[in-house]
C-alpha cells in the first residue's frame, strides 16, 4: 500500500466565562432549568436591540494576543442566515468579513518535538438554543438558555498531521484560555467543541487532497477515535480509485464510524451581510496596550518562574503547571507555609495521587491551601508524625477539614511530654516481664519489640526517636 | 449584462427563504428580481474604486452593555409567544440535529 500523510485542520468553539450573554443582560449560568435564561433579545423577537457585551470583546483580544495573533482595530459583525430551530432569529450573528484577530500561531509538544499550529482566525459569534428531541409527541423541545452565550471560533490553518498533534493543540489552546481565565473550556457541557477538517494526501506530493469536516466531537478520545477513522476510510476510498466527497460528517463514537450529514452540493448559502443592528467596533492601540499589560502569567513562564525562584526540576514545574486552579493552589500553599520545595513534594506525590486514585481533574481539587499549608508546618515543628500527616491530609482532601483541630481532637498530636512516654513504657514493660528480662540482660533484638509496641500505644504521636531515648534512659535506671 | 434570474436561480431563493410559491408567482418574483439586478447594474456605472463599503450609516461605534445580570427569570412572559409549549419548552416539529 501506498503512504499517506493525514492533513487536519481544526475549528474549536470556546464558550466564553462571562457573566451574561453577548447581546443581553441574560445570565450564561450552566445547568439552569429551560429557558429561565432568556428575554427577547436572545430568543429573537422582532423589534428587539442587542447590545455587544464588552466583556466578549475583551476576552477575544486576550485570546488573541495570547496567541500571537493580528488584531482588526476595525471589526464588525454579521448575520449568517439559516433556518433551524435551535436559531430563534433565523440568523446567527458572527464575524465573516472583519474577524477581530487573524494570523497568530500557538507552539505545541508532542514526542516528536515542537511545532507551530498557525491560526488562521478568530471571530466572535452567538451560541444557538439546545434541542431535545421528543419520543413521546415525536417532536423537538427547544430550550434557548444557551441561545446568545458568547463564543470565540478559532480557527486553525491545516497545519496537523496526526491525532497526537491534534489533541496536544487543543490541551494547549484549553490550557491557555484557562490560564487567561476567558473559558473554563469544559468538554463534557460543552464550554469547548471541536469541528475536525481531514485530508489524506499521498506521501510526497504537495497538492491537498479533498476534506470532510466532522462534528459531534466531545471528548479528546473522542476526536482521537475520529481522526483515525475519517483517515481510514479516507485512504480505503482512495485504493479503491474512487473519490472522497467533500462533505460534513456526524461522527458517532459508540458506533466508532461516521455518517454524512450534508455533502457540498447541498452546503447551505448563509448568504452573510453586516449586521445593521450592531455598530462597527473600533480597537484603539491604547485599549490593546492595556490589556497586553494585563495579560496574566501563562503556564510557560509559569514553568520557567517555578524553576527559577522555586528551585523545582523542570518535570515538576511542568506537572504543577499543567492546570492552572492547581498551579494557583499550589502557589497559595507555597506562600503560606514559606516552603516550596515542601509544598511541591506534598503536590507531586500526595494530591497527584488522591486525583488518580479518585479520578477526579485538577479544576475538581477544592482543599484550602491553608489547610494543606497547616499540615506542612505541623510536620516541619514534628508536632504530627509524617505518616499521620499524610492520613490527614486525604481527609483534608475529601472533606477540607482544619487539619489542627482535627489532629487534636483526634489526638494525633505528638507526645512531648516525658512523664507520659515514661507512664506507657513501664506499663509495657510490666506487662511483658519474659522480653524486659532480655532486654536488661543486653540482648539488643528485644529494643526493636519494644519500640514497636510504644509506638503502637502511641500510634504515632511520639517520633522513633523520642521513643528511642525514653526507652534507652530506662534500661539505664533498671540496670 | 446582469445575471439572468431564471427558473433554476428562482428555485434556489424559493429553497433559502422558505417559499412556496405558484407557478404565476413565481414568474412575477423573476421579473421583479430581474429589476433589481438591472439597477444594480446601472450602480456598477459608477467608479467606487476609492470609496470604503459603507456598512452602518450612524458612524458610531463601540456601543457596550458592561458584564451585569440585569435579567431574571422570565420564561412565563416568554414562553407567552410560543405557537406550542411543553413543559417550559418551545414545541417543534421534529428535527433531526
Amino acid at each position: 500500500m501506498k503512504q499517506y500523510e493525514t492533513i487536519i485542520g481544526l475549528e474549536v468553539h470556546v464558550e466564553l466565562a462571562t457573566k451574561t450573554k453577548i447581546f443581553c443582560g441574560c445570565s450564561t449560568e450552566f445547568g439552569g432549568a429551560p429557558n429561565t435564561h432568556t428575554c427577547p433579545v436572545c430568543t429573537g423577537m422582532p423589534g428587539s436591540l442587542p447590545v455587544l457585551n464588552k466583556k466578549v470583546v475583551e476576552f477575544a483580544l486576550k485570546a488573541g494576543i495570547a496567541a500571537n495573533c493580528q488584531i482588526n482595530q476595525y471589526c464588525k459583525f454579521d448575520r449568517k442566515n439559516y433556518f433551524y430551530p435551535d436559531n430563534p432569529q433565523n440568523y446567527q450573528i458572527s464575524q465573516l468579513y472583519l474577524p477581530i484577530c487573524h494570523d497568530g500561531w500557538v507552539e505545541i509538544e508532542t514526542s516528536a518535538g515542537k511545532k507551530k499550529v498557525r491560526i488562521h482566525e478568530m471571530h466572535m459569534e452567538e451560541d444557538a438554543g439546545k434541542l431535545i428531541h421528543d419520543e413521546w409527541e415525536d417532536c423537538s423541545l427547544v430550550d434557548y438558555n444557551r441561545s446568545g452565550v458568547p463564543l470565540i471560533e478559532i480557527v486553525s490553518e491545516p497545519d496537523m498531521r496526526s491525532s497526537e498533534e491534534v489533541i496536544a493543540y487543543l490541551e494547549k489552546l484549553r490550557c491557555m484560555m484557562q490560564y487567561l481565565g476567558v473559558s473554563d473550556c469544559k468538554l463534557q457541557e460543552g464550554s469547548m467543541r471541536a469541528d475536525v477538517n481531514l485530508s489524506v494526501r499521498e506521501a510526497g506530493t504537495e497538492k491537498f487532497g479533498t476534506r470532510t469536516e466532522m462534528k459531534n466531537l466531545n471528548s479528546f478520545k473522542a476526536i482521537a477515535r475520529a481522526i483515525e477513522g475519517e483517515r481510514e476510510r479516507q485512504i480505503e476510498l482512495l485504493e479503491m480509485g474512487r473519490p472522497v466527497i467533500q462533505e460534513t460528517r456526524r461522527w458517532d463514537d459508540n458506533k466508532e464510524s461516521s455518517h454524512a450529514m450534508r455533502s457540498k452540493e447541498d452546503a447551505k448559502d448563509y448568504r452573510y451581510f453586516p449586521d445593521p443592528d450592531l455598530p462597527p467596533i473600533h480597537i484603539s492601540d491604547a485599549w490593546i496596550q492595556e490589556l497586553r499589560e494585563a495579560q496574566p502569567e501563562l503556564r510557560e513562564e509559569k514553568q520557567q518562574r517555578y524553576q527559577e525562584e522555586y528551585g523545582l526540576p523542570a518535570y515538576d514545574a511542568g506537572i504543577l503547571t499543567e492546570s492552572r486552579s492547581l498551579s494557583v493552589l499550589f502557589e497559595k500553599t507555597a506562600e503560606l507555609c514559606g516552603n516550596a520545595k515542601k509544598a511541591a513534594n506534598w503536590f507531586m506525590v500526595e494530591v497527584l495521587r488522591l486525583m488518580k486514585e479518585k479520578s477526579m481533574d485538577p479544576e475538581e481539587v477544592s482543599f484550602a491551601p491553608k489547610h494543606l499549608a497547616d499540615l506542612i508546618l505541623m510536620v516541619e515543628k514534628k508536632e504530627v508524625s509524617a505518616q499521620n500527616a499524610k492520613k490527614v491530609f486525604e481527609i483534608v482532601f475529601d472533606e477540607d477539614v482544619d487539619p489542627v483541630s482535627y489532629i487534636e481532637e483526634h489526638g494525633l498530636k505528638i507526645v512531648e511530654d516525658t512523664g507520659l512516654l515514661n507512664e506507657i513504657l513501664n506499663k509495657i514493660m510490666e506487662e511483658n516481664p519474659g522480653p524486659l528480662a532480655e532486654l536488661l540482660g543486653g540482648k539488643e533484638k528485644v529494643f526493636g519489640f519494644f519500640v514497636g509496641k510504644m509506638m503502637k500505644e502511641l500510634k504515632g504521636k511520639a517520633s522513633p526517636d523520642a521513643v528511642r531515648e525514653a526507652l534507652n534512659k530506662e534500661i539505664e535506671k533498671r540496670r | 449584462m446582469a445575471k439572468i434570474i431564471d427558473d433554476e436561480t428562482m428555485e434556489n431563493v424559493c429553497i433559502l427563504a422558505k417559499l412556496s410559491l405558484s407557478e404565476e408567482e413565481k414568474e412575477k418574483a423573476k421579473a421583479d428580481m430581474q429589476k433589481m439586478l438591472d439597477y444594480v447594474e446601472k450602480l456598477d456605472e459608477l467608479d467606487t474604486e476609492n470609496v470604503e463599503p459603507l456598512s452602518h450609516i450612524f458612524g458610531d461605534t463601540n456601543v457596550f452593555r458592561e458584564d451585569v445580570v440585569t435579567n431574571g427569570d422570565d420564561k412565563e412572559a416568554m414562553l407567552a409567544n410560543a405557537p406550542k409549549a411543553k413543559e417550559w419548552q418551545y414545541q417543534v416539529p421534529k428535527t433531526i440535529g
